[in-house]
């Protein structure tokens, strides 16, 4: 059976509040289905926005959203069939975990013995079972979550919209239930729309992220291909860290560019540049910077450290170097490495590949 | 580890419980201190009279007192026929210390709560009994009014022996002990009280509904619009807070009167004739209208404080999750009311049944409550002692209320703000 590819589909969707500011602008967005995709962005970026208009609680000002082919937009929240997790859980605090889960059931007028299956399997997958006759308020943070997943689930939705359900867990058990929840997904299939903030629940969780900034997707790729191959300087810097070189482009040619910044010249990998004399901010990862390089790499500079911060596997070293003294280096935690003194001088060197030359901030 | 439990001592030796005890008593005796200046308040202005009022409700020491001799004397009567002449005589000595103690004026009135006819004999006896002679007080009595050689004025003071009564408690219900000790109801045409009470609870219990039915939309949209309209609505809600009451009743009266702004702008639009305009005052739709409008502000608080706690996503989650809105709506939103719907109603009701002013000024004669019947008895007949029986019973009533609230609702689930 081929995958339907367009099964939510966003087309030229803005939107609007107040009539003056577009939250979402030109929105053109495929998600495919059985697709785990999460929407990132910084707070007031959209995304939530987006989601809100997915599930039907916002109307797009302009543009429409297609479910499995069909306009949406005029399709009320509970028409849609769209399982949610909100941010607070939601859970209805004054019925049972079983209450909760039966009430979707229950609307939908399934009968109850069928609708106790569902439930019973619905807990079973969030390792819930014998929880059903406990009141929210009884249950953890973690638990509480999970019987919020179990619920969006119970009804058997095509379509599942998350919007930071791990923001208010603490840092363990929201790792724990990022797995979790992944494997739910791989298990039952269901096409997973997932809103964050936090960027490396995105690069585990996800088939596709969707990098919203200022009302746009800045980029849309699989989590490999944002980390490694940003296309901005937006994404370059949202995604992971980032040592940055603003300057001027001097020379292109072969695959390389030379630019030239206030001190020196680099050499660096043009991806949104296209000629001389163009400014632009060239992005390099810190774990592709090394210390004593092999004379293989085409950029080998000098810096001073500034900066030696213990982090037990690694160390982080900040050094000042041609002119960014915001240049951070993660050196792995060897024997061979104990030069790294505050105040040492040390060569710094990286390929020009890893080296992209993004567009200007 | 043995299987009595060690005694705890602190670092200086000092069992660990007597350390903490001593250290809390500090915290209690400034807790006590912090709310005395209240407890003393309240006992002097709230306690006190309240136990005053529940005496006097009950006492009849009066008679009793003033008719020591009598009342011994009667002992051994069985109320059947006329009393015997000691009876007269221990009457007729109480009497002239009375006359000399100028006190025979305020038994007439007491006797005459209990049977009406007493005022004008006692003031006849008072005259004749200065020339009575020395013996057979019986007969000089008897000869005084023809009322006198009545035995149903003697069992009429012979009720008025004990000390403590609840006559007037059967009072406030229409009821009364005839001669031989049976309870039963006065005569149909007399029976006020009763009609009283089920209007009162009647007024009380439909206020409520209409402020109910009015605060509930208004609180809904409080708690989930923007904070900058919110708060001005708010005020608007607040607003009668700051108004007398007295001048916001005297409003409703230039509204609702017959040539008033509201008949005038029904006549206006055509909806009734202008020689057949509506009667909205000195009946209950007056009390009806003025009081919802009053004590809305005390439905809509509670409601309010309850709704802006429920979180907005809990509605969204009901329709995302298949429910109509009005589904979404009643299973969610509306239980999740129901503590703030019950502190509104009960404090609403608890109002309303005791409410004095603006039933006496709108209410008319159809739309009194009994409280105007409480305020009549302190200020015009003088019966304290009815009053107060009354005004025990009203707060007897407000008590079963609360304590069948509790029962259904529970107290702990009221949501005040």
């Amino acid at each position: 059976m081929p995958v339907n590819k367009e099964f939510v589909k966003f087309d030229k969707v803005d939107k609007s509040y107040d009539g003056k500011v577009l939250v979402v602008k030109d929105l053109q967005l495929d998600i495919a289905e059985g697709e785990f995709i999460t929407m990132l962005g910084p707070s007031g970026s959209g995304k939530t926005t987006c989601l809100m208009m997915l599930a039907g609680f916002e109307t797009p000002t302009n543009g429409e959203i297609y479910l499995d082919g069909n306009a949406i937009s005029s399709i009320p929240p509970h028409k849609r069939g769209i399982g949610m997790v909100f941010q607070n859980y939601a859970l209805f605090p004054h019925m049972t975990v079983y209450e909760n889960l039966a009430f979707p059931l229950r609307v939908r007028k399934i009968p109850k013995d069928e609708a106790d299956k569902k439930i019973d399997k619905a807990l079973s997958m969030v390792s819930l079972q014998g929880f059903a006759q406990r009141m929210p308020g009884q249950l953890s943070g973690g638990q509480q979550q999970r019987v919020a997943v179990a619920r969006s689930l119970v009804f058997d939705p095509q379509l599942v919209l998350m919007d930071e359900p791990l923001g208010a867990l603490d840092k363990n058990l929201r790792e724990s239930m990022q797995y979790e929840i992944k494997h739910i997904h791989e298990s039952i299939g269901v096409t997973v729309v997932y809103v964050t903030h936090d960027q490396s629940e995105a690069l585990t969780m996800s088939n596709r992220i969707a990098v919203f900034n200022d009302g746009k997707v800045q980029q849309l790729s699989s989590p490999d291909e944002l980390y490694e191959k940003p296309v901005n300087s937006f994404v370059a810097e949202f995604i992971g860290e980032n040592n940055t070189f603003a300057g001027e482009v001097s020379d292109i040619s072969g695959g390389k560019c030379k630019v030239k910044l206030a001190s020196a010249d680099i050499l660096a990998n043009p991806i949104s540049v296209k000629g001389k004399g163009e400014r632009t901010t060239v992005s390099l990862r810190p774990e592709r910077a090394l210390i004593n390089p092999s004379d293989k790499m085409d950029n080998i500079h000098k810096g001073k450290i500034e900066e030696v911060i213990y982090h037990g596997d690694h160390t982080r070293v900040r050094i000042n170097l041609l002119g960014n003294s915001e240049f951070i280096l993660k050196v792995p935690n060897s024997s061979s490495n104990l030069d790294i003194k505050l105040g040492n001088e040390i060569k710094i060197g990286w390929n020009s590949e890893d080296a992209r030359a993004l567009d200007p901030k | 580890m043995s299987s009595e439990t060690k005694q705890i001592l602190t670092t200086d030796g000092i069992p660990l419980e007597v350390s903490l005890k001593k250290a809390e008593k500090k915290n209690k005796i400034k807790a006590f201190l912090l709310v005395a200046p209240l407890l003393l308040f309240i006992i002097i202005t709230y306690v006190f009279p309240i136990g005053d009022m529940l005496m006097r409700s009950v006492d009849d020491k009066m008679v009793t007192e003033m008719l020591p001799k009598t009342f011994k004397s009667m002992e051994k009567w069985d109320g059947q026929e006329l009393p015997p002449e000691e009876v007269f005589e221990a009457f007729y000595f109480d009497f002239q210390k009375l006359i000399e103690e100028e006190r025979e004026g305020k038994l007439s009135t007491q006797l005459n709560y209990t049977k009406n006819g007493f005022k004008s004999i006692i003031k006849k006896l008072r005259r004749k009994s200065k020339s009575f002679e020395e013996g057979n007080y019986k007969e000089q009595i008897m000869s005084v009014h023809r009322r006198w050689a009545d035995v149903e004025y003697w069992r009429a003071i012979k009720r008025r022996a004990p000390a403590y009564t609840y006559q007037k408690y059967l009072k406030g219900i229409d009821m009364y002990e005839n001669e031989k000790g049976d309870i039963i109801n006065v005569p149909e045409d007399r029976r006020v009280h009763r009609i009283l009470w089920m209007r009162t609870l009647e007024i009380a219990f439909f206020v409520t509904v209409f402020c109910f039915l009015m605060a509930y939309p208004i609180a809904h949209l409080l708690a989930t619009l923007p904070m900058k309209y919110s708060n001005l609505l708010m005020i608007c809600v607040l607003l009668p807070f700051w108004t007398s009451l007295l001048v916001r009743t005297a409003s409703w009266m230039i509204l609702l009167q017959q040539q008033g702004i509201v008949n005038d702008f029904f006549v206006m639009i055509g909806l009734v004739s202008d020689d057949n305009r509506l009667e909205m005052m000195f009946n209950k739709t007056g009390s009806y209208v003025a009081m919802t409008q009053i004590l809305l502000p005390f439905m809509v608080l509670p409601l309010y404080s309850v709704m802006k706690t429920i979180s907005p996503s809990l509605m969204r989650a009901g329709k995302s999750l298949g429910g109509t809105p009005f589904v979404a709506f009643w299973k969610v939103y509306f239980p999740l009311t129901i503590p703030g719907i019950g502190a509104g109603c009960l404090l609403v009701f608890i109002l309303a049944i005791g409410y004095y002013i603006t039933p006496a000024l709108v209410g008319g004669a159809s739309g009194t409550l009994i409280s105007n019947q409480i305020a009549f008895h302190m200020k015009s007949t003088l019966d304290w002692s009815f009053a107060s029986a009354m005004g025990l019973m009203l707060l007897s009533g407000v008590l079963v209320i609360y304590w069948l609230y509790n029962k259904l609702v529970g107290i702990d689930n009221i949501k005040l703000g």
